[in-house]
């Protein structure tokens, strides 16, 4: 009652955007079900299953594993260049996840550099296709989200405890067993869980350095069910199959990953002791193959595609422009949809609309796009709904993440300037542009720079619905890809990076100007 | 007349009653003990918590369902009383207009009431450009254009120096008589009420008592007044 003007607005809003969520996630999933119906899962799928967990699994634990010395690494060392590595480690994220295959083929791929040096020792070539493959890349996309989750954990315990350590002249194994150990036990699950669901909906990956019996997950047999075998009820059935695999984990590692996983604030100085001797000649040797393991890739595709620029494969601007477009829309539509949930939770406290918010978490790409495919079947042709569908799927998935972003600030901005709005009946549009758009302006730059990102690089849904002539950019890398034109693919792959990046850093600009 | 009828405040672990008339034109002080519940009862007033039973009610007039923007008061928070990402200006257009669209007579009457508390250049700056004491009167200027019946203050100057703070009820005193409001005040210290207010409101044991005359209270306090000053 006490904010009954203005609040009924978002209020409805909020319920109306939560329903839709609802109705996006469960209501695709539902369609799934109702059509996979009694159909029974062959060894093959189940195959796909254990491969999707085994894969799930190495990948978050050797991410986590590794990313331990690196956090620590760059906890306790200063050198020039920290600053620049701790904010690449950000950028896998948004970087379009066939751009780092293709990166990971340039040094491990057959005639990659890994394999030239092999090849110069005398050893035989490795094939980067299968297990090893899918967790390599993996490894190399969510290794700079982990070293980042657990730094944070190393820059959060107090300065004090560090200083109180050394007084008590606590050696590094009495450090680590009384202040690292303790840290490290909260945070790495929350690491392993995120990695962990990140690899279960991994589609992109499987799609190029997976696939056949022995390397095939549950969301790349969805897609073959779909689009080679035209077998609606399996891929339903797999599509069941994974929404339970996927809610499971969220629901299991729900605590765990409230946290999200990238934020401001790694740039705080701290007194963490370096202990000097081999511990130092460690440290800078993990830095140097941790930087090296995730630019060497990314500097060979930049590289080779640099060369391919002059010579751009026909398409090429159509395909950006329809990413370019789908990027925009689904930006809008999920920030404005982030930003209505959040406030309604930052007034009120909303329970379902919080679980709402985080429902697509448990979705992925594949799943959505089998039950939007299964539901509009009967009216239109899959290919005349691509952008659409790809839109609303981009939007769907990448809200949680734009939400956690926002409702910090939008919770602080409540309890700051709410009443003072309310006193002044200040509501609807003008609340909108006098306190709402003014004090979250940087969360929402930076939440639409990452949707933004996120959803220039997205391969899911766009395989099921493209057509031949509807590829958005990172389709049709992928395309250039299955056609062996490599110089070709790294070329669009770099206009593909350049685009993505420069979306994200337009958004976060303008967040950041708007702010000051 | 401000009237609190029969009115319930609860929370968890909290109730507060309250069943009183404030004259129309009255200057009074709300003092008691911490956590007593004398800003939850200004909320209530001010319509950002809704009372569990009861009414209030001004010139006879139901306020209970109102929003707070539409209650026929001003209220000034302990802190927050400017939007630090607006200018002083544009803080006290939003008194008058929410959308901010000022006619050239509305501006006119920013500049003036700026100057009036003596903030006569400070117009285009931001609050965080402004001492703790030009913020403060800043927020009196808002309130003194918004000209609401009711002026509510829940220790807006509890932060500033005794002399400051001094200035500030003065300034208060004054906006009061222009806008011819009802002024109640939180505050935790007796000079405050003695220096201030003609009434004073006792919150204590979970009850709002009426307003008494704030002299007479002081010379023969109650023991729950006592219990307060430790006198």
């Amino acid at each position: 009652m006490a904010s009954r003007a203005g609040q009924v607005r978002p209020a409805l809003g909020a319920v109306a955007i939560a329903a839709a969520l609802g109705g996006v996630t469960l209501g695709t999933a539902f369609a799934v079900a109702l059509q996979a119906g009694s159909f029974a899962l062959s060894p093959a799928d189940w195959a796909a299953l254990r491969f999707t967990i085994l894969q799930a699994a190495l990948s978050s634990a050797l991410s986590c594993a590794l990313a331990v010395p690196v956090a620590r690494a760059l906890a306790r060392r200063r050198f020039v260049g920290r600053g620049l590595l701790v904010t690449l480690m950000g950028a896998p994220f948004l970087l379009p996840v066939i751009v780092a295959v293709l990166g990971v083929l340039a040094v491990f791929g057959r005639s990659g550099l890994f394999n030239d040096l092999l090849a110069l020792l005398g050893l035989p070539r490795l094939s980067i296709y299968g297990l090893h493959g899918v967790v390599l890349a993996h490894v190399f996309l969510n290794l700079p989200l982990a070293t980042r989750m657990i730094l944070q954990g190393w820059q959060a315990i107090p300065a004090e405890r560090f200083r109180l350590a050394q007084s008590l002249s606590m050696g590094p194994g009495a450090v680590l067993r009384h202040l690292e150990l303790p840290m490290l036990r909260a945070t790495l699950p929350g690491a392993a869980v995120a990695v962990f669901v990140i690899c279960l909906t991994s589609f992109a990956v499987a799609l190029t350095l997976g696939g056949g019996p022995g390397a095939t997950t549950v969301e790349l047999a969805i897609y073959q069910a779909l689009r080679f075998d035209f077998d609606p009820a399996r891929a339903a059935a797999l599509s069941a199959l994974q929404f339970g695999l996927c809610a499971g984990a969220v629901a299991l590692g729900w605590r765990a990953l409230q946290a999200p996983g990238f934020g401001a604030g790694l740039g705080r100085r701290l007194a963490i002791p370096a202990p000097g001797g081999w511990r130092r000649a460690a440290d800078a040797l993990v830095i140097v193959l941790a930087a090296g393991f995730l630019l060497v890739p990314l500097g060979a595709v930049l590289w080779r595609g640099l060369w391919g620029l002059s010579d751009l494969p026909p398409g090429l601007g159509a395909a950006l422009a329809r990413s370019v477009s789908v990027a925009l829309a689904s930006t809008l539509l999920t920030t404005s949809a982030a930003l209505v949930l959040a406030l309604a939770v930052a007034a009120r406290g909303s329970r379902l609309i919080e679980v709402a918010a985080m429902l697509p978490l448990a979705a992925s790409a594949l799943v959505l796009g089998t039950g939007l495919f299964l539901i509009l079947r009967p009216w239109v042709r899959a290919e005349d709904v691509a952008l659409p569908v790809t839109i609303l799927v981009n939007a769907t998935l990448s809200l949680p993440f734009v939400y956690r972003l926002i409702l910090p600030q939008a919770q602080a901005m409540q309890a700051d300037f709410g009443r003072l709005a309310d006193s002044l009946s200040l509501t609807g549009t003008a609340r909108l542009r006098w306190l709402v758009l003014p004090r979250l302006s940087r969360p929402l730059g930076f939440g639409a720079g990452i949707a933004a990102a996120l959803s220039m690089g997205d391969l899911g849904v766009i395989t099921l619905f493209a057509g031949e002539s509807g590829a958005t950019l990172p389709l049709y890398v992928h395309r250039l890809m299955g056609a062996y034109r490599m110089d070709a693919a790294a070329a669009a792959a770099l206009i593909l990076v350049a685009v993505s990046f420069a979306l994200f850093a337009l958004f976060d600009l303008w967040g950041r100007r708007a702010a000051s | 007349m401000l009237h609190l009828d029969h009115l319930l405040l609860t929370e968890p672990g909290f109730a507060l009653s309250a069943d009183l008339t404030v004259p129309k034109g009255a200057r009074v002080a709300v003092i008691g003990p911490s956590g007593a519940g004398k800003s939850t009862l200004l909320n209530a007033i001010a319509g950002f918590m809704a009372p569990t039973a009861g009414r209030i009610l001004w010139q006879g007039a139901d306020l209970t369902a109102l929003p707070p923007g539409d209650r026929p008061l001003t209220i000034l928070f302990q802190d927050q009383n400017l939007f630090p990402h607006l200018t002083v200006a544009q803080n006290l257009g939003l008194g008058l207009s929410p959308r901010l669209r000022l006619s050239a007579d509305q501006h006119k009457a920013i500049d003036r009431a700026l100057d009036r508390v003596g903030l006569a250049t400070l117009g285009p700056r931001l609050p965080s450009q402004l001492s703790g004491g030009q913020q403060g009167r800043a927020a009196l200027a808002r309130a003194l254009l918004r000209a609401r019946p009711m002026l509510l203050l829940d220790e807006p100057f509890a932060a500033l120096g005794p002399a400051l703070k001094a200035d500030m009820l003065d300034l208060v005193s004054e906006v009061a008589a222009e806008t011819e409001a009802t002024v109640l005040m939180v505050t935790h210290d007796p000079t405050d009420a003695k220096r201030f207010a003609d009434q004073t409101i006792l919150v204590a044991d979970g009850m709002a008592r009426p307003p008494q005359d704030t002299a007479e209270l002081f010379q023969n306090p109650s023991q729950a007044l006592k219990d307060y000053l430790g006198s």
